[in-house]
């Protein structure tokens, strides 16, 4: 029950501004009251028309997501791996990283178009980057002496990597996943904003340009949400294999 | 029989460990290597075990040549070295991989038992002392019930008491499976106490300089007049290795250094 501590403070400011517009001391127009922000998702949502943009942009995210990942693990996990792979492409891939993921849009658009392979990419460029770093400082951080175990017990690679090394790295990889997942659902907005007619970021768009802050808001309310769920869907997949640190969570 | 035959060890930055090393272990002996930090005693280890390899010299068990770990020769390591994923179980049995589950399942319980964690058979690493932890890597060394087994300084981690039960706990272990034991370690007490020979090595470059013979009956007391006596002719060998002369009490744990 000790969670419900941390509503006390939200639902107080949302009741306190309700209040406000409500007795008229304040007139809500440019910061709606929580009931209109309801109101206004209960209308996208009975129309069936906020689960048409809940349903684009997740599948952004996914494509996106999935892409970033399968690159940056491939990538990532082959630095790792061999000193020379290491040395021929980190530090291009060090040098790329240094460049704002926003600053590839308009070379996008020229190479994928407007439509859904540029923005997909833009997505897919902003989650490489912390998967791709997560995982090879997870393998270059493998303890040398835990290796060594599986030395003696004489383990083929195959064996050593799934035995010894995958384990190890896992904490650290399903981090990195959760950041690049969070990146994925910033890159989503700025790919919406480069021109879609449909997703959330099509949402808030449309309510700056219609003045609509009470969609705006209805939008960020759906990312606070969607972005909630997806992240403890990625952890909760992640827990059985991490039983072991929880067990070290609960004890410290 | 395991044979150290003339292994000279030099590394690639040109400093030579080892010099002209010999050993000869009969089967189910129990040999510590004794001498101060740096004097090339762990390498020898890692060199029996097929972890590194000598730049001269070959090491030979029951007639074959030992190149790379071998599946008759375990390890446990200075510190326990256990896998945080696993359970103790898990861990007890990481060696027995090849060997059908119903076996495997057996002989894990079997060998926790022995080292008497049974109870903790599906705990965590994490959960356990470091005398427990230790005693669950000795554990995963003996399941695959390796010929010989070979401990790098094993119990020097911990506290004197649990140190004397781990050493108590070894005899008893070794009792049961009878494996060749090459322990190396810088408490000569616990070379006394534990071993029929111990070898004495002086450093630059390492090598041996004395063999004491403990032909002592077990179980042996502890504190009695026997080992002590041991004790002191090991102490004098060290101390005479580091080239200075022993006098009668003033013979101070040189080989803690």
């Amino acid at each position: 029950m000790r969670f419900l501590i941390g509503f006390i403070l939200p639902v107080a400011l949302a009741l306190a501004w309700e209040a406000a517009v409500r007795f008229g001391f304040a007139q809500g127009r440019l910061m709606p009251p929580p009931s209109r922000i309801f109101a206004t998702l209960y209308d996208l949502a009975i129309t069936g028309e906020l689960f048409r943009h809940i349903a684009a942009t997740t599948a952004r995210i996914m494509a996106g997501f999935g892409l970033g990942v399968v690159a940056a693990t491939v990538l990532g996990a082959l630095a790792g791996a061999s000193k020379l792979s290491r040395d021929v492409m980190d530090p291009t891939l060090q040098g790329l990283r240094a460049v704002p993921s926003i600053a590839w849009v308009p070379l996008f658009i020229l190479w994928f178009g407007i439509f859904e392979t540029s923005k997909i990419m833009l997505i897919a460029v902003g989650c490489f980057f912390p998967v791709y770093l997560g995982i090879l400082g997870a393998i270059l951080s493998v303890d040398r002496k835990i290796v060594e175990v599986g030395r003696i017990f004489r383990l083929s690679t195959p064996a050593l990597v799934r035995r010894i090394l995958l384990p190890a790295i896992l904490p650290a990889y399903v981090v990195s996943l959760r950041t690049g997942l969070g990146l994925g659902w910033m890159f989503v907005v700025a790919a919406e904003f480069m021109g879609a007619a449909e997703g959330l970021g099509y949402l808030l768009i449309d309510g700056q340009q219609l003045g609509k802050p009470d969609q705006i808001l209805a939008s960020i309310l759906t990312f606070a949400v969607l972005g909630k769920i997806t992240d403890s869907l990625l952890a909760a997949a992640a827990a059985p294999f991490l039983t072991w640190q929880d067990a070290f969570a609960r004890r410290d | 029989m395991l044979l150290v035959d003339n292994i000279e060890k030099i590394y690639p930055n040109g400093a030579k460990a080892l010099e002209r090393v010999n050993i000869a272990v009969r089967p189910g002996e129990i040999v510590a290597v004794v001498g101060g930090s740096g004097c090339g005693k762990s390498t020898l280890l890692r060199l029996i075990a097929g972890l590194d390899r000598p730049t001269r010299g070959k090491i030979m068990l029951d007639g074959e040549k030992i190149v790379a770990p071998h599946p008759a020769v375990g390890f446990v390591f200075q510190e326990p070295r256990l896998l945080p994923w696993l359970t103790v179980a898990q861990n007890a049995g990481f060696g027995l991989d090849g060997v059908p589950a119903p076996e495997r399942n057996e002989r894990t319980r079997e060998v926790l038992q022995r080292v008497g964690l049974a109870d903790h058979a599906k705990s965590w690493p994490r959960e356990l002392s470091g005398g427990q932890a230790q005693r669950v890597a000795i554990a995963r060394a003996l399941a695959p019930r390796p010929k010989v087994l070979l401990l790098d300084e094993p119990f020097s981690a911990l506290d004197a008491f649990t140190r004397a039960s781990l050493q108590e706990h070894l005899l008893d272990l070794w009792e049961a499976f009878r494996p060749t034991l090459v322990l190396v370690t810088h408490d000569v007490e616990e070379a006394v106490f534990l071993a029929d020979r111990v070898l004495v090595m002086r450093p630059k470059p390492g090598r041996f300089v004395a063999e004491i013979n403990i032909a002592l009956a077990r179980p042996r007391d502890r504190y009695g007049e026997a080992l002590d006596h041991a004790k002191r002719r090991v102490l004098a060998a060290l101390d005479h290795s580091l080239q200075a002369q022993p006098r009668g009490e003033e013979l101070a744990p040189a080989a803690a250094i």
